[in-house]
């Protein structure tokens, strides 16, 4: 498997810069993206309110995230399933784990689930003997493919269809296509996974809201896949991040109302789904299980902090999708379960911050995506602190630090900051500006003196 | 227009690079001076969005822990403009219509769109002038710029900026117009090739229908 890291942004950026099939396979998936959800947008009459009322819900949950949690609790058990608690992501795979041996099974279809990503449960669940398919058409590509995926909603988005077709070639065993046109692969997939769906015995899916009221599981998706995942088998297991809950059918619905229309341009995804508890109707007479396994891994601990209101994010995709950082470069030289502008902010937070130095600085601050959130999180602040706790750990590079700290200085003594201006001008004749980069023009000074120089000769000749 | 107009001399920076790179508390000390500097004036009229942006919205934010220099920043708030959105609200007419024939690209900046919001005022001044302007496509979208940003991630930010002259060039514009210092640096560095642009402020543009002498 391709191996991406944190640290190493920058040359995985310059590397997909260069990259011209995965520029193309951005080009345009990026586009269809940004124009579908402007589409959706100006359907509704105004996109503002309920934008509001989506995040007054996420905000209602967050204030009192225990209780409802605990109220979820409660109700899925009165359903008649169990929900487990994990700490930590090696928690939630071993609790996963321990679910599928229990259940006797071996066979495992699995729906989109970035909690799963975050805790690595697929390799930990092959690590563990069993198989498993992914039943996403996304998911089923780079699983294949061996990689990681590279957007939050749409984890092949680095693929062509070309690719796509190579790769089905190589690992579907049955006579070539007639075309590579994506109607024939959807079906070569469709053909493939129907089998798994059949002989599986577990299923994991991940979800999108948890309604602490009614103990429902909201997942929302456009293949049905994941219905089929939670359906078929005998056991099904859904794995979830805490801040995911909400408290009423009426808060869940509110979130839905913004969700699809930021993520794909769709009032409402194909399929909406509410589970409540086990499979309801098993001809083979063999039992049925529920389980629902939920995962922290830190996110209690910033309810309470300065970076709460990312615990507001559904996962929509939209400031991946308008982020001119993450249109560029793609998902992977991110080197981060969670890419753009929201990973960046909760990578960090999710690990250390030393092992994710570039990703609060790869931003322009041009603001897109906070416009473009229906949570409204104010992204380019919170890149903007973690920016502050890594000077205070003094992660950033050494050059930087001091230079800003330079900079700082001079620009409370005016006098020292003019005449370092004239000397620098001087010098810009002579050399290119440091930093300036391979391919940019050296730009030379314009005028006899700075702006204010030039005023005040002018104003004095006046006199 | 009837304003008495002073450049001071001991104004230095508006303390972006610091508060962008993490050194916060620089940052809440350059603002203070600058406050200090900046209190008696009645309009204080900044001639790039990103720096009127940081006095307008990052001031009171910055400062925010601090009764004083809070109200201070507020204040400061409610006297900043940026320059086309001062010579708007102070309804400015040109003296003459201008005799420039090109055609211009009006890159709007991300920080006039979205922190002053006063990239209609650009252009309608522009318009006002007589010249020709129109947005290129993706206008909301960054040019790559973002002060640190282009030097630490270089070939990125050189990316953005061609991509955004080469939406200028598809307007067939045979110059690029802004109202943001910073992002015209940088376009102009990385203008060159089959993107040779010229670049100009928009009050490089005003001042010649403005009496003033200079033509670009
Ligand atoms: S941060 Fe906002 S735009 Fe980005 S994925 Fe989360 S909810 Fe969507």
């Amino acid at each position: 498997m391709m191996r991406y890291q944190a640290n190493a942004f920058k040359r995985q950026a310059n590397k997909a810069l260069q990259d011209t099939t995965l520029q193309q396979a951005l080009d345009r998936a990026q586009t269809g993206f940004v124009a579908r959800r402007a589409k959706a947008l100006e359907l509704v009459d105004d996109f503002e309110h309920l934008k509001q009322q989506a995040r007054a819900a996420k905000e209602r949950a967050l204030s009192e995230a225990a209780y409802l949690l605990e109220r979820f609790e409660c109700q899925v058990t009165a359903n008649g399933g169990r929900v487990h608690w994990a700490l930590d992501g090696a928690e939630l795979n071993r609790t996963v784990i321990d679910i599928c041996r229990q259940a006797g099974g071996r066979r495992i279809i699995k729906g989109k689930s970035m909690v799963g990503e975050e805790t690595g449960l697929n390799p930990a669940l092959e690590a563990a003997g069993f198989e498993l398919v992914e039943t996403d058409l996304g998911e089923y590509i780079i699983q294949l493919a061996q990689e990681p995926p590279s957007h939050i909603i749409a984890p092949a988005i680095h693929k062509t269809r070309h690719q796509v077709a190579d790769l089905f070639a190589r690992h579907h065993r049955q006579p070539p296509r007639t075309g590579d046109s994506i109607a024939n692969l959807v079906a070569e997939a469709r053909q493939q996974l129907r089998a798994q769906f059949l002989s599986a015995d577990v299923g994991i899916i991940g979800a999108n809201l948890l309604v602490a009221e009614t103990g429902s599981v909201v997942l929302v998706t456009n293949e049905g896949n994941g219905d089929l995942s939670a359906n078929l088998p005998r056991t099904r297991i859904v794995v979830a991040s805490i801040e995911k809950i909400v408290a009423t059918l009426e808060d869940a619905n509110a979130v839905l109302e913004v969700l699809g229309r930021s993520a794909t341009g769709q009032a409402m995804t194909a399929y909406t789904s509410f589970y409540q508890g086990p499979v309801q109707d098993d001809a083979a007479g063999s039992p049925q299980s529920y389980h629902v396994v939920l995962l922290d891994n830190g996110r209690s601990d910033l309810l309470a902090g300065p970076y709460r209101d990312i615990l507001r994010c559904i996962k929509c995709g939209a400031c991946l999708n308008h982020c001119p950082v993450y249109s560029n470069v793609g998902g992977h030289a991110y080197g981060s379960v969670y890419p753009g502008p929201m990973g960046s902010v909760l990578e960090p937070l999710l690990h250390e911050l030393a092992s994710t130095r570039p990703l609060p600085n790869a931003s322009s601050f041009c603001g897109r995506c906070e416009e473009v959130c229906p949570m409204g999180i104010p992204l380019p602040r919170l890149l903007r602190q973690l920016r502050d706790r890594q000077h205070e750990q003094q992660l950033e590079p050494q050059g930087w630090r001091r230079g800003l700290g330079i900079y700082g200085w001079l620009s409370r003594h005016p006098r020292c900051f003019r005449l370092t201006l004239k000397l620098l001008r001087g010098a810009l004749w002579l050399v290119p500006p440091p930093f300036w980069g391979q391919g940019r023009r050296p730009l030379r000074p314009a005028g006899r003196g700075t702006f204010v120089e030039q005023w005040h000769r002018a104003s004095r000749n006046e006199r | 227009m009837g304003h008495r107009l002073s450049v001071p001399r001991d104004q230095t920076c508006c303390g972006q690079p610091g508060y962008n790179g993490g050194h916060r508390q620089q940052a809440r000390a350059v603002a203070r001076s600058q406050l200090q500097l900046l209190a008696d004036f009645d309009f204080v009229v900044v001639p790039s969005a990103s720096c009127a942006g940081m006095f307008i919205n990052h001031y009171p934010l910055l400062l925010a822990d601090d009764p004083h220099w809070h109200e201070a920043a507020l204040d400061l708030a409610g006297r900043t403009r940026e320059l086309s959105q001062f010579l708007r609200q102070q309804q400015w007419q040109p003296q003459r219509r201008t005799s420039d024939p090109r055609r211009l690209a009006h890159h709007t900046s991300c920080a006039s769109r979205r922190e002053t919001r006063s990239h209609s005022d650009t252009r309608q001044l522009l318009l006002a002038a007589g010249y020709q302007v129109e947005e290129p496509a993706n206008a909301e979208i960054c040019c790559g710029f973002g002060g640190s940003f282009a030097a630490k991630f270089d070939r990125l930010s050189q990316r953005l900026g061609h991509q955004k002259l080469d939406a200028c060039a598809a307007l067939a514009a045979e110059a690029v117009v802004s109202a943001d210092l910073g992002c015209l640096l940088h376009l102009e560095s990385v203008a060159g090739g089959p993107r040779q642009l010229p670049v100009y402020h928009v009050a490089e543009l005003l001042a010649p229908v403005s009496g003033g002498r200079r033509t670009p």
